[in-house]
């Protein structure tokens, strides 16, 4: 098959964006149908792709073969080094086209009707278009420099879209912390990207992985023998990167952007918060694993922070009373889960398989999580609140909500058959493998899990009557509907994808099965955490705020998201800009200005006083004309003889 | 001394003081009137060059075109009759100190070189004169005649642009 | 001693200074023009002077007092079209009182 098709994939976002950017006045009552459309054909024809690339003709002798559709020459640095902006399909690319692409629709078609009234409807369709261009351009990235450029590009549109009510303070607050946390990551990023790519000549994936890779080449060497502070140049390269990485992805402690970030439209959370731009960072690791895959140290930091990040926003979670926060630190555990899997993977098929278990997560976590976020979107259009003690006995008013929330729940918390179950098994049996240490945290994480969705869940649907009732819209229009029974089907469906079949380190498909002993416990420890959860929040009680009293130390730290965002504001407020900023500021305000300023002044006086020679006089011009001409034929003739 | 000599120096005194009576007197017309005889001054005095054809051409061109066009623009802005003010004091020492100076070094220029003049006729055909003008060979001066002749008319266009009255606002 | 090339160039420059003079002190724009002829006028007497009696063969000073006349007439046209302007919009041609051009 021709991938070529691909292109317009990419385009057709693209090309809303531009459209719907420029033409708003004529496109303003259309906007949303129209880039909804487009939105269509270009999941329409990811969707064809992957069906030819993973059923007809993608694998070649048992291998998913890696296809350059374009190839656009750029930038070249030097004869060797060049930087190409084009499309390359892989597996994992593929993979990621149909979750952008098929999640973008879904947030399209729900946001017709969640965004309907907006006064700026056109702009924030444009945006999204935006986004989905962007994202598209990142999971299809030939090379590092591509990547990184639809990296920021990303970031600009998550930017925009958070800032969306800038009439809101917090919203502007949100959307400056988010750009600025990021912007510090993928400094991070363009760092180890250069590192990496001045250390084997290339931009190019392939190329980077095939130099690496192989023991015997020069650069391999080079990279590996020098060292700073420990650590080999390849493995600076490798955290550097990973900043980059745990920045989108929200990681400890970059991660104090996620929450905030909810401050943007609630569709726009699903998209990009929860289901997409996120996981670049998981996607990033999964792109360059072969590289990764060499250097333990630095897959050891990435196991470690993704445990400990699932762990912690895991805790957070359960002390949150903002709905959308805490699916916030649920998304953030989730990810936190993908990078530990990458980070117990080795290289290999059945060796790899953290590596197919991490990208079969990220598959249906973008399901069952922007399920949720869209749920919970649907709840706070009727409810006009996002806090959970508005909310309560919803269940009669929007059953079809309660029902897509309901397996979204079940999804994330693990119960078979829906699709966290298999995911989450295939990274806990990974981790068992591997790293028993890890392997028991994510086993403790996933019972909490299962514990703060249930709590969501009685909290929004169940607890107490809803009081209410006069402003009852019902659950929104079918728009609104219909993508959450879409998103249901696939949070209760997808798991049965045999994903390691597709989606595998090396590319090459293996088989990998559930084993019913092992999974017994997770299961298990999931069902509690339901019923602690059933305990605490089927009925309004009593029962929590004891709970909340005895560990009272404990719960007031979660509550305050364990004073991180405090440690910040005291590192930038109190030192950064004390000690760095205010003398800066001084010199700035009194050397650098005051050199400017004395220039200025200095300029000011002496025009002032040369002024006068520009009177308008016709004669004084004619007498200082010949005193020149005067003065010029005395130099000639007698002094410079 | 010889006749010519005495010539040449009666007419230099002649263009001198009335070279200088046309820049300092302070009746407007009459300065017009003196710059008219220093004019003729010149002429007089290409005449004893032996320079026919110029000393026609000043009289006709300066003498009949620009001291009538002075004279008639003094009509159209000036009470001719006036005096005009006195020029002050302070001027009037710098501008003749500068031209004192100016003066003073030109001549002792003068003083200094010595000319190799040659004692050859002067005299000039006008035939060969107006052949020579209209020549395009190397020694011929077509080109700036022609470059002069466009001169001319972008001054004379130009005069009229200038000194149209602007068009009244109906 | 008989009169020469010298004679007639002093005699032209110190017609050019009278002329210099008259363009300083003079206030009057039309007597200003007046000066610049004089001014002129000496420089024509020059070319005429060392054509006859340094090259009397050829008659390239000549031609060059022609020009100058030629450009000299143009000159004072347009500056006498430029005073009429002037003096409709100033009703003046003082030169102090012109000063527009100074910002």
């Amino acid at each position: 098959m021709n991938y070529s098709t691909a292109i317009w994939i990419m385009l057709l976002p693209l090309a809303n964006f531009v459209l719907l950017g420029l033409g708003k006045k004529y496109l303003k009552n259309i906007a949303g149908i129209f880039s909804t459309i487009l939105l269509f054909v270009a999941a329409a024809i990811a969707l064809n792709i992957a069906y030819h690339y993973f059923f007809v003709d993608g694998k070649q002798n048992g291998v998913y073969q890696t296809i350059n559709v374009c190839q656009m020459h750029w930038l070249s640095f030097t004869e060797t080094m060049n930087v190409e902006i084009g499309i390359q399909l892989d597996a994992l690319s593929v993979m990621m086209l149909v979750v952008v692409t098929f999640i973008s629709l879904m947030v399209h078609l729900f946001s017709l009707g969640y965004m309907k009234g907006e006064e700026r409807y056109c702009n924030y369709f444009s945006y999204l278009g935006l986004f989905t261009f962007s994202m598209l351009g990142l999971v299809v990235a030939t090379n590092l420099l591509q990547l990184y450029m639809c990296w920021e590009l990303v970031g600009i549109s998550s930017y925009l879209l958070i800032g969306f009510y800038f009439q809101k303070p917090s919203a502007v607050a949100a959307a400056k912390k988010a750009f600025i946390v990021t912007r510090f990551a993928d400094l991070g990023l363009l760092i180890g990207i250069l590192i990496l790519s001045f250390n084997t000549n290339s931009f190019h994936f392939q190329t980077i992985i095939q130099t690496l890779t192989n023991t015997q080449s020069p650069s391999f060497i080079s990279i590996t023998a020098s060292s700073f502070l420990g650590m080999s140049t390849l493995t600076w390269a490798l955290v550097l990167i990973f900043i980059g990485g745990a920045g989108k992805s929200a990681m400890l402690p970059l991660h104090i952007w996620l929450p905030d970030a909810m401050e943007g439209p609630t569709p726009v959370s699903a998209l990009i918060h929860a289901a997409t731009m996120v996981v670049a960072g998981v996607f990033l690791v999964a792109k360059l694993f072969a590289v990764f895959a060499i250097d333990v140290t630095a897959l050891n930091i990435v196991a470690y922070v993704g445990t400990a990040s699932a762990l912690f926003a895991a805790i957070i979670a359960c002390t949150q009373t903002d709905i959308k926060r805490v699916l916030a630190y649920s998304t953030m555990s989730q990810i936190g889960y993908m990078m530990f899997a990458l980070g117990v993977s080795k290289y290999g098929s059945e060796e790899g398989l953290g590596y197919s278990a991490a990208l079969f997560h990220l598959f249906t976590h973008a399901f069952f999580k922007s399920l949720l976020f869209l749920c919970a979107g649907a709840v706070i259009h009727l409810v006009h609140s996002n806090e959970m003690k508005d909310m309560g006995g919803l269940k009669k008013l929007m059953p079809i909500t309660h029902i897509a929330f309901l397996i979204a729940c079940l999804a994330i918390a693990g119960v078979p058959p829906f699709a966290g179950f298999f995911s989450k098994e295939e990274i806990l049996s990974a981790a068992y493998q591997n790293n028993k240490t890890i392997y028991i945290i994510a086993l403790l994480t996933s019972a909490i899990t299962a514990f703060y969705m249930f709590r969501l869940y009685f909290s929004i649907f169940w607890n107490k009557p809803y009081q209410h009732h006069h402003h009852h819209r019902g659950e929104g229009t079918i728009t609104m509907k219909l993508p959450l029974i879409i998103l249901m089907l696939c949070a209760a469906t997808v798991g049965f994808i045999p994903f390691s079949e597709f989606v595998s380190s090396d590319n090459h498909p293996f088989h990998s099965e559930i084993h019913i002993g092992f999974s017994v416990l997770p299961v298990a420890l999931g069902l509690f955490g339901i019923a602690m959860a059933a305990l605490f929040y089927f009925k309004q009680s009593d029962k929590p705020d004891k709970i909340a009293n005895s560990l009272q130390v404990i719960y007031k730290a979660a509550y305050r998201k364990f004073y991180v965002d405090e440690l910040y504001l005291f590192i930038t407020k109190k030192i950064i800009f004390n000690c760095i900023a205010k003398p800066a500021a001084w010199i700035d305000k009194n050397i650098i200005d005051g050199c400017m300023n004395g220039v200025a002044f200095v300029t000011s006086f002496i025009s002032s006083s040369i002024k006068n020679m520009q009177s308008g006089k016709v004669q004084q011009y004619a007498l200082y004309f010949f005193a020149g001409i005067a003065a010029l034929l005395v130099t000639v003739l007698y002094v410079w003889k | 001394m010889k006749a010519v000599d005495i010539i040449f120096y009666c007419i230099a005194i002649f263009v001198l003081t009335t070279g200088v009576l046309a820049v300092t007197t302070r009746k407007i017309f009459r300065s017009a009137i003196w710059l008219l005889f220093c004019l003729m001054g010149v002429a007089a005095l290409y005449f004893w060059m032996n320079a026919n054809f110029i000393a026609a051409i000043q009289i006709a061109v300066y003498v009949g075109g620009i001291v009538v066009l002075i004279i008639f623009s003094i009509f159209l802005t000036q009470q001719s009759g006036n005096q005009m003010p006195k020029p002050n004091f302070l001027r009037i020492i710098v501008a003749s100190i500068t031209s004192l100076i100016g003066l003073g070094l030109m001549l002792q220029l003068f003083a200094k070189q010595t000319f190799k003049t040659t004692n050859k006729n002067f005299d000039i055909d006008i035939a060969t004169l107006g052949k020579q003008l209209l020549s395009t060979d190397a020694n011929g001066y077509a080109l700036p005649f022609e470059v002069i002749s466009i001169l001319l008319l972008a001054a004379m266009v130009g005069c009229i642009v200038i000194a149209m009255k602007p068009k009244t606002q109906l | 001693m008989t009169v020469g090339l010298t004679h007639i160039i002093v005699v032209s420059t110190v017609l050019f200074f009278i002329g210099m003079y008259g363009l300083f002190t003079r206030r009057n724009m039309i007597t200003m023009l007046m000066s610049i002829e004089l001014m002129l006028n000496s420089v024509n007497i020059n070319f005429v002077a060392f054509n006859k009696y340094l090259y009397p063969d050829k008659m390239d000073g000549i031609f060059f007092s022609i020009f100058i006349i030629a450009i000299a007439a143009a000159e004072a046209a347009v500056a006498i079209a430029i005073i009429i302007n002037l003096y409709r919009t100033h009703k003046s041609i003082d030169v102090d009182d012109v000063t527009d051009l100074k910002q």
